[in-house]
């Protein structure tokens, strides 16, 4: 299990790779990447803050919870704070399990809870100024689904 | 204890963090005598229910004692991922 909580960038694709090169024991790799979406061309940057003796610690009681619920061979996941461009990756996850309705679930389980349950709020700078972005009830009912 | 203030709750109260002295036997205890201090207080704790806690970096609720305590946090829900 690795868990990364960082300002760098880093390159999705690779980080996969990365993941997934020499591993015998697994028939199902699945990832998902995050990225800070400009629906309207309006965005100038989002800035994420965190709360860095929490966010670690909280993101592996997630998926320790995910290990005990799911057959997970390995898990990854990446989140980034800081200062973002539209199109950036924001974070991504990757599960490695035997068979691929166990690493689906999974990463699905372990999107859910970052949203609501780990230490990260956003903030959107438009030419309009700049806003916190608000959770959406449907995150906090999506987690009625686990 | 420790107090650190998150996101938009920072910005409204105007520190990231600060040393508090104080006996207050719950959160919602600690949130009653920030608000009755200073304005900025009662304006980022206004209302609660837009709020969360966490105890020594877990998540809390606002009936949760302090005793032992070493750090309490406000912040809004969170929107990671």
């Amino acid at each position: 299990m690795t868990v990364r909580v960082q300002p760098e960038a880093f390159d999705a694709g690779a980080e996969l790779n990365a993941f997934a090169v020499g591993r015998r024991d697994v028939g199902a790799i699945v990832s998902f990447t995050g990225v800070v979406r400009d629906t309207d061309g309006t965005l100038h940057q989002m800035e994420i803050e965190h709360y860095p003796a929490m966010t670690e610690r909280a993101i592996a009681g997630i998926v320790e919870d995910a290990k005990t619920r799911w057959d997970l061979k390995d898990v990854l996941v990446i989140h980034r704070y800081g200062i973002l461009p539209a199109g950036a990756p924001i974070m991504m996850v990757a599960t490695a399990s035997a068979h691929r309705a166990d690493a689906f679930a999974a990463a699905d389980f372990l999107m859910d809870y970052l949203k609501s349950r780990a230490p990260f709020w956003k903030k959107e700078t438009t030419a309009d100024g700049s806003a916190w972005v608000a959770a959406k009830d449907d995150d906090e009912t999506a987690l009625d689904r686990w | 204890m420790n107090v650190m203030y998150f996101a938009w709750v920072r910005e409204r109260i105007g520190v990231p963090q600060e040393e508090v002295q104080s006996d207050a036997a719950t959160v919602a205890d600690l949130v009653t005598e920030l608000s009755a201090r200073e304005e900025r207080y009662a304006a980022a704790f206004a209302d609660i229910s837009a709020l969360r806690v966490a105890l020594d970096q877990e998540l809390s609720d606002f009936e949760a004692p302090l005793a032992g305590v070493r750090e309490v946090a406000f912040f809004p829900p969170m929107t990671g991922g």
